[in-house]
């Protein structure tokens, strides 16, 4: 030890003492603490949740410094809140490492709330300093949803107006519907023939508007097919669609001067499950054999079984839906197809209704807006005017 | 000339025969190595890989099983190649239906194809910890709607009947503000577009989905919105995502049998073009 | 009456629908749920009301030995195995799982059944493409051009096919070019279309115009 011998033992005990001082000082945090408490997250801000019905706050923070790099330790971040800054916080939810967002359903209206944001490791934690007073509470209006509220009132009103116009006396032009015009021909060729007419209203229930659309349609069809004396069949693949067909058709029938050829069991119901109607509904073509089928409504993948089955009895067929990726095979296998709008038109187009084809004038319209509105957008898009181009969007 | 009018109006019957052939007959061969390499990894696909590839452990996904047998052999390699990459990547996975068969699809993909992987044994996964199977829920996208608020409300109890609000998993999950991703598995309505519409579009959460090759047109106009973060079609879109997730499953082994049906039908069509040509000449 | 109340029904519901899309606030905020409610309410009452019809037209077949009559014993039949054996043999609420009758019965019947009537599908895509893709006019060759490079596109069998060809010629491309301008163009189009239909349709209904779907005129 050459080197404490040179120097006197006072100086030699006041420099250990130091130096024990600086070692515990410097290394002994480095090895206890710092190896695994990561640091805090920062800046957290909660806020009342936009939009709402109230009862919910959203919290966000600044993540920790060891989140995705320095300690790269965070496992995990706890919300915590209290009713007071100082106050005992409890755990409201927790949200993954990465994250810097949570939103907490559980608060009440009316109460300030603070935040603070936990960052755990695997065997340590910190937390941040608290956020601001919040206070929940429910809102009138979604602001977010100013653009869609303008265009459902400028288009409820067009069709409105048009309606009103019509009602008045305003002649409508509504160009010819090949398929709708085909009915007669069809219900006229089961009658030749003899054969029976089937209408499939689609394999969906009420709650659809497609089906409220085809039950409009069978209305108008079942009415020629009571004048022709033809003979019609309507499985269903819901039972509330049963009973909507039901009284449509009663009625049809009443109104073309049969009430005595109705009959409840001309209208039944198979199953809810998609393959087992289709299995049936095929199986009733092929027996049966009828002239002329109507496939109307919201179809799904049966809709090629059904019309290449329909197809192959030679039937007439009249197909309907607004499922577009059932639309090619309807075309590819039914003599007449009623497109996307047009199955909506059919009603309308049918009924002669001034008010209801008024509103089909209201439909034009909205079409022209959308136009407008598509070219106006890709115009401002290609420009880079995103202020403006997010009045397009929709949330 | 006869046997081309024959050929115009020839019995349907005979056609299925030859494509019934293309079908089964590639399915007991195996595909050469060269033929796995150009299954095609197409944007969507890669794009829903990349977003859980990113996602940090323990985020939650929810997965809607809305399809029922008929479509389980393009939709079921959607569902297991997807449930792998959550569980190797320590993902929370909470599974649900609004097809009556849903969520029985679930259990089918949990016990045949997850639990018994030798990769995710290692995981020792705990039922109500890491997944949970909340059941089906009738309403369609009414019961999406109520999951906006509450889905503790739309599901009360999972499958087996336990009440949802004492399942571990469950306790953090409000609604859909506690979801980083809905993946949801289609075969019809309700499906992708209800869940784009109503979760996606009024709540925020992200969505993406798995399709019939028959939906996958409706839906893929949504890839391209941003309203979907990603999109498998068909038994090629599950063989993709078999092939980037590296669990190479039934969809990649099917490939081989939709290739072949593919060009059966082509030459069919090949065949009646042909054969309406020659009748139509001749007649002039 | 009869019409009138479901009208009314339909109005209310429809405008308050309407209404809590634009207003987070109590009470609309519970409108919805509670519509939800009603509406699996409703529809679980509606299945009761479905299987008695069916048993009820299928009892009337078998008595009156009607047409066809032995696919109504088949219905009967098969209702009475499928609702037995969930109801009584499958341990109540378990019924569905594994080793259950039930189970049993829907794992190797009803999932077998379903399966091949789905799988149907791929014969009926090929006979309607036999009969509908000719090339018969301009628009029907595109058709028929568009349709065969997606079916090659979607397979490997595109790849080896085009491999040699310039990265944009390539099959894969094609068919995802097709799919994702032409296709979408088209497919938004129409969907924008439907969109307004329903819109418009929905007005009809909501403001008591269309009355058909209830037995009015």
């Amino acid at each position: 030890m050459p080197f404490c011998q040179k120097l006197p033992g006072r100086y030699i005990q006041t420099n250990f003492v130091w130096f024990i001082s600086f070692f515990i000082l410097s290394i002994f945090p480095a090895l206890v603490f710092s190896r695994d408490t990561p640091q805090p997250p920062t800046q957290v801000q909660a806020f009342d949740t936009p939009s709402d019905a109230g009862k919910s706050i959203t919290v966000q923070w600044g993540k920790s410094s060891d989140d995705g790099e320095g300690l790269n330790n965070v496992v995990l971040y706890e919300v915590l809140r209290s009713t007071s800054p100082e106050g005992e916080y409890t755990k409201v939810g927790d949200s993954p490492r990465g994250t810097t967002e949570y939103v907490d359903n559980s608060a009440k209206d009316k109460i300030p709330y603070y935040y603070k944001i936990r960052a755990l490791s695997k065997t340590s934690f910190s937390d941040s300093p608290p956020g601001a007073a919040v206070v929940s509470s429910p809102q009138w209006f979604k602001k977010e949803r100013l653009n869609a509220l303008i265009v459902v009132l400028v288009l409820s009103l067009g069709i409105i107006y048009f309606i009103q116009k019509a009602s008045k006396g305003k002649e409508m032009f509504v160009r010819k519907i090949a398929a709708i015009e085909a009915v007669d021909e069809a219900v006229g060729r089961a009658t030749e023939m003899g054969k029976k007419v089937y209408f499939i209203p689609g394999i969906y229930d009420m709650d659809s508007m497609q089906t409220v659309a085809a039950v409009t349609i069978l209305g108008h069809v079942a009415k020629r097919v009571a004048e022709y004396e033809a003979k019609l069949e309507v499985p269903n693949c819901y039972a509330l669609v049963m009973v909507a067909c039901r009284e449509t058709v009663k009625q049809a029938y009443l109104n073309a001067g049969r009430p005595d050829s109705y009959s409840d069991d001309m209208i039944y119901y198979i199953t809810q499950d998609q393959f087992g109607y289709t299995a049936a509904v095929s199986g009733l073509f092929v027996r049966e054999k009828p002239a002329a089928i109507f496939l109307q409504g919201h179809f799904f993948a049966e809709s090629l079984v059904l019309a290449e089955t329909g197809n192959s009895v030679g039937a007439i067929q009249i197909a309907g839906t607004a499922q577009p990726t059932q639309l090619p095979f309807f075309v590819a296998a039914c003599d007449y197809t009623l497109i996307g709008e047009e199955l909506f038109a059919a009603s309308a187009y049918l009924s002669k209704n001034p008010k209801l084809l008024g509103s089909l004038k209201g439909q034009d319209l909205g079409k022209l807006l959308m136009m407008i509105a598509i070219i106006l957008g890709s115009i401002l898009e290609s420009l880079g005017i995103l202020h403006l181009a997010k009045w397009f969007t929709y949330q | 000339m006869e046997f081309w009018q024959k050929l115009l109006a020839i019995d349907r019957r005979i056609i299925f025969i030859f494509v019934a052939f293309a079908i089964i007959v590639p399915l007991f061969i195996i595909a050469p190595p060269g033929f796995l390499k150009k299954i095609d990894v197409s944007l969507p696909v890669q794009s829903l890989y990349d977003y859980v590839e990113n996602l940090p452990p323990g985020s939650k996904i929810m997965i809607a099983f809305d399809y029922d047998p008929p479509t389980t052999p393009e939709l079921q390699p959607m569902a297991v190649s997807f449930l792998k990459h959550c569980f190797t990547k320590d993902l929370k996975v909470i599974m649900l239906g609004l097809w009556p068969q849903g969520p029985v699809q679930a259990q089918f993909a949990m016990e045949r194809e997850i639990l018994v992987d030798e990769k995710i044994k290692a995981k020792n996964l705990q039922y109500g910890i890491d997944y949970v199977n909340l059941g089906f829920q009738a309403g369609n996208e009414f019961v999406i709607l109520r999951m906006g608020t509450d889905i503790a409300a739309a599901f009360p109890v999972d499958y087996f009947g336990t009440r949802t609000k004492e399942i571990p998993l469950m306790k953090d999950v409000k609604n859909f503000d506690n979801i980083r991703l809905v993946y949801n598995i289609s075969a019809g309505y309700p499906g992708t577009y209800e869940w784009v519409i109503f979760a996606g579009d009024r709540f925020g959460v992200k969505i993406a989905g798995g399709n019939t090759a028959v939906q996958y047109p409706h839906n893929s106009p949504y890839v391209q919105t941003g309203q979907l973060v990603g999109l498998l079609g068909g038994m090629a879109g599950a063989a993709g995502y078999e092939k980037v997730s590296g669990y190479l499953g039934k969809a990649t082994k099917y490939m081989l049998s939709q290739a072949v049906s593919h060009a059966m039908v082509i030459f069919f069509i090949i065949l009646g073009n042909l054969a309406y040509f020659i009748t139509r000449g001749r007649k002039v | 009456m009869r019409r009138e109340i479901p009208i009314l029904i339909a109005i209310v519901v429809g405008f308050v629908y309407v209404i809590q899309f634009f207003v987070p606030h109590a009470p609309f905020d519970k409108f919805q749920n509670w519509g939800n409610d009603w509406i699996q309410i409703i529809a679980g009452f509606a299945i009761i009301l479905g299987v008695l019809n069916l048993l009820k037209v299928s009892l009337e077949k078998v008595y009156k030995k009607s047409k066809g009559w032995g696919y109504a014993v088949i219905i009967i039949i098969g209702f009475l195995i499928m609702t037995g054996a969930g109801l009584f043999f499958s341990g109540g609420k378990n019924y569905q799982n594994p080793g259950t009758p039930f189970y049993y019965i829907f794992f190797n019947i009803y999932f077998p059944l379903n399966a091949t009537m789905f799988a149907i599908l791929a014969f009926f895509v090929a006979s309607a493409s036999y009969r509908a893709f000719r090339a018969r006019n301009k628009e029907a060759t595109l058709l028929l051009l568009a349709a065969i490079f997606l079916m090659l596109g979607r397979t490997p069998l595109g790849d080896y096919l085009s491999a040699g060809l310039p990265t944009g010629w390539q099959l894969k491309n094609i068919s995802d070019w097709i799919m994702d301008f032409p296709q979408t163009a088209g497919q938004r189009a129409i969907m924008i279309g439907i969109a307004l239909g329903i819109i418009s349709t929905s007005l009809r209904v909501i403001t008591g115009l269309e009355r058909t779907f209830v037995g009015g005129e």
